[in-house]
This record gives C-alpha cells, sequence and structure tokens, in this order.
C-alpha cells in the first residue's frame, strides 16, 4: 500500500466513525459526513451517465456517426426540461405519455407471465409424495415444503378474504394464514439483522485491513505517516468520547 | 424502580455499545465455526462446476459500495470460480456505482489467478486472467429492464463496446456470442429491484438458466422465485457468501465474519428476550 492509497484509506476509516458516531446521537463529523456522500454520489453519476449513456448512446451518434434519427429521443429529453416551467410544462408530457405507454406496454405481459401464471402454477404443482421420504424430505422445493406452500397459499389468500366473517373453521384456517405471514416476515426480520451486523462485520474487516497497514514496516512504501495517520484518527475519537463523556455528566448533575 | 422498570427504559446506546464490543471480541477471536450448506446455494456451485470448459457465465454486478459487505464475497468466489473452472466470465452492471465494484473484484481475482492453489484437493496451476479473452466487461448502462430485453436480442444493442471502448465484435471473448443464448448461466449478483426486472424481463423471456445473489434485507422475498423453478439457486446475505465459499473451499471475507454473525444474533436474541420479559413483568405489575 502506497502512501496515496494508505491517506484516501485513513480518509475511509475516519468517514466509518463519523458516519457510526451518529449512534450516539447528531453531530458536526457526522452531518459533514452524510453531506460528502450525497454530493459524491450524486457528481459520480452524473459522470458515470454522460460516459456511459449520453455521449455514446446520443452525443456520438449524432456528431460522429451522423445518425440523424436520434434527434427524435434527445428532443424528447429536452422536452423534458420543460417541466420547470409554468407555462410550457405541458410539454413534457408527451414523452412522458410515451415513456409510460412503452414501460407499460413491455411490463404488462412480461410481470404477468412470471409473478402471477408462473407463480400459480408452482401452486398448482404435483406433490410428489415420493419426496416425502429420503434425501428430498426437507429440500426447499420438494416433499413437505410442497404441503407447506400449498396450505400456506390457501391459508394466507382466505386471511385476506374480507367479505365472510372470520370464525369457525374459516376463522382457524385465517388465524393459521395470519401465523404463515407473521413467519414470513419474521424470516425477512431475521435476513435484515444479518444485513445490518454484515455492514458491520465489513467496516470492523476494513479498520482491520488500515491497522494492520498502519504498522506493517515491511511494506516497500512505509512511512511513518501511516502510525501517525493511526494515531491521529485514534485521538481523535479519544477525545470526541472524552468531551461527550463530560457533557453528559454535566447534563446528569444538572438534572438531579 | 425495579429491575423490570429498568429494563424498559434502558437505554438503546447501551445495547450498541454492548453488540459493537461483542463484535470486535468474536471478530479478534479467530475460531472457527461450522457452516450448514443449503441446497439453493449449492445449485448454484453445482451449476458452475457441470458447466463445460469454455462456457460463459453472465455475471451481473448490479450493486453499489452500500451492498458489498454482503455481495462483494459472492462476487468475489464466483468469479473465482469461473476462472479456475476456465469459463468465459461476462459482466455488466446495471447499477450506477457497479462499474467500480465490478473493476475491483476484476483486479483482485485476476491477481489471486497468478498463484498456484489448490481447492477441493484438486490443484489449480497459475494462469494469466486476460480481458477480451476469459473475461469482458460490458460496463454500465441507465434502465436496466431495457437493458435486460436489450441484450436478450444481441449484446451489441445496448453496449457497442466494453466498458473500456472495444467494440464487442473485436473482442475474441465475444465472437459468436450474440445474446443469452450463448450463456450457460447467469447469475445475478444485486442489492434492489435490478433482481425483479432480471426475472421478469430476462429469465421469464428468455428462459436461461438463473441464480440470484441478494442482500439479507431482499432474500426472503425472492423464495417464491426459487419453488416456481424460474431461479435455480439463492444465496442470501453474508451466509449465502460464507456458504459459496465453503463449497469452493475459497475462505474469504464471509467465512471471517460468520463467527461474529452468530455471536452478535445471540446478544439481538438476549436482548429480545430480556425486553419480552420486562415487557410482559411490567404490565403484570400494572394489572395487579
Amino acid at each position: 500500500m502506497d502512501l496515496t492509497t494508505f491517506l484516501w484509506t485513513t480518509f475511509g476509516i475516519y468517514l466509518t466513525i463519523s458516519i457510526f458516531s451518529f449512534l450516539y446521537k447528531d453531530n458536526p463529523f457526522y452531518k459533514f459526513t452524510e453531506h460528502l456522500f450525497v454530493g459524491v454520489s450524486a457528481g459520480y453519476f452524473v459522470i458515470i451517465l454522460w460516459h456511459n449513456s449520453l455521449a455514446p448512446n446520443l452525443f456520438n451518434k449524432i456528431i460522429t456517426d451522423h445518425v440523424w434519427l436520434y434527434f427524435v429521443p434527445g428532443i424528447a429529453g429536452l422536452m423534458m426540461f420543460t417541466r420547470f416551467s409554468k407555462k410550457y410544462s405541458w410539454i413534457s408530457r408527451w414523452p412522458l405519455a410515451a415513456y409510460i405507454g412503452i414501460s407499460a406496454g413491455l411490463a404488462i405481459p412480461l410481470e404477468m407471465s412470471a409473478r402471477v401464471n408462473r407463480q400459480l402454477y408452482a401452486s398448482m404443482a404435483n406433490i410428489s409424495w415420493d419426496n416425502f421420504w429420503g434425501p428430498g424430505f426437507l429440500n426447499t422445493t420438494a416433499g413437505f415444503s410442497d404441503i407447506i406452500v400449498l396450505v400456506g397459499a390457501l391459508a394466507g389468500l382466505i386471511y385476506f378474504f374480507f367479505s365472510k366473517a372470520h370464525t369457525g373453521t374459516f376463522g382457524a384456517i385465517a388465524k393459521l394464514g395470519l401465523w404463515i405471514l407473521m413467519i414470513g416476515f419474521g424470516t425477512s426480520f431475521g435476513f435484515t439483522v444479518m444485513a445490518r451486523i454484515s455492514l458491520f462485520i465489513n467496516r470492523i474487516q476494513s479498520m482491520e485491513t488500515w491497522r494492520v497497514a498502519s504498522f506493517n514496516t515491511a511494506n516497500e512504501h512505509y512511512s511513518m505517516i501511516f502510525p501517525l495517520a493511526f494515531y491521529g484518527i485514534l485521538l481523535l475519537v479519544l477525545a470526541y468520547a472524552i468531551v461527550q463523556f463530560i457533557k453528559f455528566m454535566k447534563e446528569r448533575a444538572s438534572a438531579a | 424502580m425495579t429491575l423490570f422498570d429498568k429494563m424498559m427504559t434502558l437505554d438503546r446506546r447501551w445495547i450498541f455499545l454492548f453488540l459493537a464490543v461483542v463484535c470486535f471480541i468474536t471478530y479478534y477471536g479467530k475460531f472457527q465455526i461450522p457452516i450448514p450448506v443449503n441446497s439453493e446455494v449449492r445449485s448454484v456451485y453445482n451449476k458452475i462446476e457441470s458447466l463445460p470448459e469454455g462456457s460463459i457465465v453472465f455475471l451481473g454486478i448490479d450493486y453499489d459500495p452500500s451492498s458489498q459487505a454482503e455481495l462483494h464475497p459472492m462476487t468475489y468466489a464466483i468469479m473465482e470460480h469461473c476462472f479456475r473452472r476456465k469459463l468465459g466470465v461476462l459482466t455488466a452492471a446495471l447499477s450506477q456505482n457497479g462499474p467500480g465494484m465490478a473493476e475491483q473484484v476484476f483486479m483482485d481475482v485476476v491477481d489471486s489467478m497468478k498463484l498456484p492453489r489448490e481447492y477441493n484437493g484438486v490443484e489449480y496451476p497459475a494462469r494469466d486472467i486476460v480481458k477480451g479473452v476469459d473475461y469482458v466487461f460490458l460496463g454500465y448502462k441507465p434502465y436496466f429492464s431495457l437493458i435486460i430485453l436489450g441484450m436478450g436480442q444481441n449484446f451489441r444493442i445496448p453496449f457497442p463496446a466494453d466498458y473500456y471502448g472495444t467494440p464487442l465484435d473485436s473482442i475474441p471473448m465475444m465472437q459468436g456470442v450474440n445474446n443469452y443464448d450463448q450463456v450457460a448461466f447467469v447469475c445475478d449478483l444485486t442489492s434492489g429491484n435490478i433482481a425483479d426486472a432480471w426475472i421478469s424481463y430476462g429469465q421469464s423471456r428468455f428462459n436461461f438458466d438463473m441464480a440470484l445473489g441478494l442482500t439479507g434485507v431482499m432474500a426472503a422475498d425472492y423464495y417464491p422465485f426459487l419453488n416456481s423453478g424460474q431461479l435455480i439457486g439463492i444465496m442470501g446475505g453474508l451466509f449465502g457468501a460464507a456458504q459459496y465459499e465453503q463449497l469452493a473451499d475459497n475462505a474469504g471475507l464471509a467465512k471471517d465474519g460468520m463467527r461474529v454473525q452468530v455471536f452478535a444474533h445471540l446478544v439481538i436474541i438476549l436482548f429480545i428476550i430480556i425486553a419480552n420479559v420486562g415487557f410482559f413483568m411490567s404490565r403484570r405489575k400494572q394489572g395487579n
């Protein structure tokens, strides 16, 4: 790791700690990092969009290749900007209407096929009783899973059927549907917890890589700046923690 | 104030601090935990294992740095697996910050391939991975649904040239590769609704074998597509990545993080139990 890479990595670690400091409370370090993130993301997106889309797909086609037909989408795109004028904003409805029409035309049959028909077929699949015994027993796409899918789909649908009172056998099936939904939400919650912890683990791994790099004298680009940057960040974090602790104690004393 | 009342009014920052301490301690305690492999991850691995040498695998690197914690380990493991198996890797990034992610993976995996390795008892000699011969990076284009549809007709429609400006027609790996018909397997690693577009506009329209690598938040929502056969496999979150690393015998950041996951989850479960006990006991006390 050379000096430039190390300094950028150190800056990254500083930003990580700044973001996590929000867990204690809002503060200027967090605010700065948040604004930096929004600004950098927007700027990066504009440049990526220019180099990967607008330049090769529109401007180069017109200016270099002289394909004049590309003026049509170009003008349609410009028409979108009339939304900024109260007087001429109606013009933007034309390209928008074309865009929505094309999108809907593409989406409706494909979404219907992928999300409704194929899912219906899957719910109506023949239950293979052979899979209840042997290795397919707890397979997510066979055996007991087929029964769970069938029963779960029916019970879930019945729970959302509001034209009949949820009493008696009907109510019991609706209750089962509710439980199935709750188990589904619980699974999502479990996965979400894992995702959030993963983000923190990634930051720990990143900090560890940076810490090792700070003291790796075998590195051919090693410089005294490396450990200094490490201790600088550490000092900053400690100073912030001490200031916050003193504030907290003062507030507690005044409250008492 | 009783103990139960204190439980109910515990400042959440103590929970954050406790969780952080547990995560750091378990991270630096270098012990291993067993990683059971699910069938939905195994089927992704088996699919790549079953492909004959020279087949093309399409890897969609459709995520931003905000999801790299979960999806980067998957990308590393799958890409190295493909290169070791001498498969061609065709990549596109349909998320605006994806090109940076893809380039980082290519750089690191190409370096890793320069070393001989042994995975699952098989010796893999060092290999020089050549851009345009072993892999092609198509780059980023906006409006992912249209791009997915366009690639189904011909990769050259949305991507006349690769990310580095080389026309696809002059790239050796792309000779005779026009659309998904020449791709043996599509694996999309994504953190957003690009996964939906791949299912609706890609798999359903062109009927290719497809698997998804998803962030933990999304994973549960896509299991119905596994059941319906629209997907052959799912890798969900860091655990999915760790399972793939386990199967490929290529331990990386995901396996390294799993012991932290286990203990962090135990802490969260413990706090849920404490909070519920506190809640019910306080309610009982109020009732009395």
